[in-house]
């Protein structure tokens, strides 16, 4: 398979675009019955083979220009390059190290003094290859490429050689082109980062947003967060967003047993049973925004609005000292506004879980009944107000289930002025949720079950 | 093995100038999907929004290369009994009943029932064989001797387990009967799978597509898909026409008009004998072009703004 378009495969899979072996087999071969002529063909047909979504077709195209822009494809040396590796680059053999023959600075002084741009550009495809720079993966390298890529090219020659002629006129000019020519390949390494890297680099911050608590994650990366929490979100809607239905094993469904078992004169050899609908749950969701909480609760907040067509129902209350129901606030605004303005409406105070439990109670307990799921985010530490588990206790018997989150770690869970133990008898599940991980199995588990 | 619909395939210009010839106007793109299908033998996987002609894409390729057509409309529920064979239950029976007295013929006079067993052994599969075999579109497809165009219509409808069920056939151009085997197409059909996006499809499918994303078409494409759709329009009004959808596609509307409403419009300004987009004519003719009451209610507040932005000088006249 040709080495620019193997090339082209890897910075492809760096933006993002997911590429199995085999595709790339049928990409190339789909390459071939088009031929390399024709940019904009390629790019189609490449298109069709590699993107297989929407957003995979945009990344691709950027991917696709960025990569054949680069400056050998552009030139006609390059334009052999693009069609194939072997017969390219008119390079001379000899290139790494020999060539210094008669004390003329080898090949390379020769094809810059002559500027020769063709030759130039053939002979750094040629040494980035060599030196395998499609697998740079961190800013830092890209001096050591430069360095490596020069040095393929022939600089210990042409470095002696203007050693040799510093006085000259000659070693001026081979000194001025050696510069320029530093620049231009570290700006080729640059291209070349931002071609194979950004994608890896991109995915492992990804990664690493995903395990990392919640309570501690900079401003800075809460855009990237929202992104990834769509995501997320994105996945488990389109797995759960259509009806379900599962058997229900032991009670036969006997008009479709006798049809299926038609051809034995309905012997019911094979046996279907009836099956349930997974109902969507509805949910009931209790924030705590104080300050302690408040991170973690925007985040589930995000997520959960992110859900909709997964969920039957939805809404949201968020409290410290007092409960304020913000569902509409939520569906009304685009969540980035919304949650701000949710946190300035009641968060950030000190948390009083007795009293916004009984605020519940009192206003909103006919949202409860046998198929509502409440979940509580907080963590519980309610400064020593009354913690109040009877009306949790109601609140349990009217509903379907309580699930409650806390963003500290079990062990810590009844230390100091945290009422957790009187909370947790009442919840069918309680749970530590301090990362986008733990929080996506909490909510994904939920959907599944229904 | 050659054949003669085969060769019409032989370049993407000839692609494109076909799918012309048989009424549809084809992006670059789409004509290139359909010319790498046949030459790399994979299913184009279709997807878009509602209206811009994948359904139509299936049938243009019919039509063009003479070949039948066989639809498969895809819903919750659909399994392979429906969609690629069932067995004759009932004409089974019948020749069971029937044959019953020949039975004791075909078993002569062996003497045990040993015998008669090895004799009824060395008889053929009488009643699992291909006569009693119904054969639905995915098998009519792989059998069809000359080749065939197979639209399996909105995918994404159908059950998770039909999507697997889908990839043999997919990927070889064959499938398994576990009472006859293997049965492969001697002429690939060529295959086309239309998908809303209603829920993702699964990687293990895209894999074995073509993956063609059909857009909603720009100014100059639509000009010449509505020319050769309504062939009776004004091209003034035609261009107009256009460019006034191009604006509305710029709002932000529940349902977005694709091709076939602009297709439905300008058909509809045709038979008003219309030629010129009147306010008057346009507000009462919006239904046919949105399909939300509230989408009507916004476009009609900015009418007039909208026509004006139109420009149809952009749209080249042929």
């Amino acid at each position: 398979m040709e080495g620019p378009l193997l090339d082209f495969f890897r910075a492809a899979r760096s933006a993002g675009l997911r590429i199995s072996p085999a595709e790339t087999i049928e990409a190339a071969r789909a390459a071939a019955v088009v031929g390399f002529e024709d940019r904009q063909r390629l790019r189609d047909t490449l298109g069709l083979v590699l993107a297989k979504t929407i957003d995979e077709k945009r990344a691709y195209g950027v991917c696709f220009d960025l990569f054949f822009k680069r400056a050998s494809f552009s030139d006609p040396a390059g334009k052999a390059a693009g069609a194939s590796a072997e017969e390219a680059p008119p390079m001379p053999g000899e290139m790494p190290a020999g060539g210094e023959g008669e004390g003329s600075g080898g090949a390379l002084a020769a094809a810059l003094l002559s500027n020769d741009q063709a030759w130039l550009a053939a002979a750094i495809e040629q040494a980035s290859r060599e030196a395998r720079l499609s697998e740079i993966s961190l800013f830092t390298q890209v001096n050591l490429f430069t360095r490596r890529i020069l040095e393929r090219m022939g600089l210990g020659a042409l470095e002696r050689e203007i050693v040799r002629t510093r006085t000259a006129p000659r070693g001026e000019a081979l000194t001025q082109a050696r510069d320029a020519l530093r620049e231009r390949v570290r700006g080729f390494v640059e291209q070349n980062l931002l071609l194979f890297a950004e994608g890896r680099n991109q995915e492992f911050r990804a990664r690493m947003l995903t395990q990392a608590r919640l309570t501690a994650i900079d401003r800075r990366d809460h855009e990237r967060m929202r992104v990834l929490v769509r995501a997320m979100a994105h996945r488990l809607a389109t797995l759960y967003g259509r009806p379900r239905k599962r058997d229900r094993r032991g009670v036969l469904d006997v008009r479709r047993t006798l049809r299926r078992n038609m051809a034995w004169e309905a012997i019911p050899f094979r046996t279907i049973w009836k099956q349930e609908r997974i109902e969507k749950p509805r949910l009931v969701v209790l924030c705590d925004v104080s300050g302690s909480v408040a991170a973690v609760a925007q985040f589930l907040l995000l997520f959960l609005y992110s859900l909709n067509e997964a969920l039957s129902g939805l809404r949201a209350f968020a409290f410290s000292s007092a409960l304020a129901d913000v569902s509409d606030l939520l569906t009304t605004l685009p969540i980035e506004r919304a949650i701000p303005e949710v946190m300035a409406r009641s968060g950030f105070g000190s948390s009083n879980y007795g009293q916004s439990l009984a605020d519940f109670e009192r206003e909103y307990m006919h949202l409860l009944d046998s198929s509502t799921t409440v979940i509580i985010l907080g963590d519980g530490r309610g400064n020593r107000t009354d913690a109040r588990a009877d009306i949790l206790q109601r609140m349990a018997n009217r509903a379907k289930q309580v699930v409650w989150l806390n963003p500290e770690t079990r062990t810590v869970w009844g230390t100091g002025d945290s009422d957790m133990p009187k909370y947790t008898p009442h919840c069918r599940v309680s749970i530590t949720c301090n990362s986008l991980f733990q929080l996506e199995r909490v909510i994904s588990e939920l959907l599944r079950v229904g | 093995m050659s054949i003669a619909w085969q060769a019409q395939l032989d370049s993407i210009e000839a692609t494109e100038s076909g799918l012309e010839s048989a009424g549809y106007i084809p992006s670059r793109e789409i004509a290139t999907a359909v010319y790498l299908s046949h030459h790399l033998q994979k299913p184009i996987l279709v997807e878009g929004p509602a209206g811009v002609g994948k359904t139509e894409l299936a049938k243009a390729v019919s039509r063009w290369l003479s070949l039948p057509l066989i639809r498969m409309q895809c819903y919750e529920g659909l399994d392979e009994s429906k969609a690629l064979y069932e067995w004759k239950y009932g004409k089974q029976l019948l020749y069971t009943q029937i044959l019953k007295d020949r039975m004791g013929a075909a078993l002569g006079d062996e003497p045990g029932m040993d015998a008669a067993l090895r004799r009824l052994h060395g008889l053929s599969d009488l009643f699992f064989s291909e006569d009693f075999l119904e054969p639905r579109p995915l098998l009519k497809a792989l059998r069809s001797p000359g080749g065939a165009v197979l639209l399996i219509d909105e995918v994404d409808k159908a059950d998770q387990e039909f999507e697997a069920f889908l990839l043999e056939l997919l990927s070889d151009y064959q499938v398994s009967i576990p009472e006859i085997g293997t049965i492969r197409a001697d002429v690939p059909p060529i295959v086309m799978l239309t998908s809303n996006s209603q829920r993702d499809l699964g990687d293990a499918l895209k894999r074995r597509c073509l993956h063609l994303h059909i857009g909603l078409p720009e100014a100059r494409l639509e000009a010449r898909i509505i020319a050769s759709r309504v062939p009776g329009i004004d091209s003034t009004l035609r261009r107009k026409l256009v460019a006034f959808v191009q604006e509305l596609r710029g709002l932000d509307l529940k349902k977005l008009p694709s091709v076939s409403e602009t297709i439905d419009w300008a058909r509809v300004l045709v038979l008003l004998h219309a030629n010129e987009l009147e306010p008057a004519l346009v507000r009462e003719t919006l239904n046919v072009l949105l399909k939300f009451e509230s989408d009507i209610e916004v476009v009609a507040g900015q009418l007039g703004e909208l026509l004006l932005k139109a420009k149809p000088e952009a749209i080249p006249v042929r």
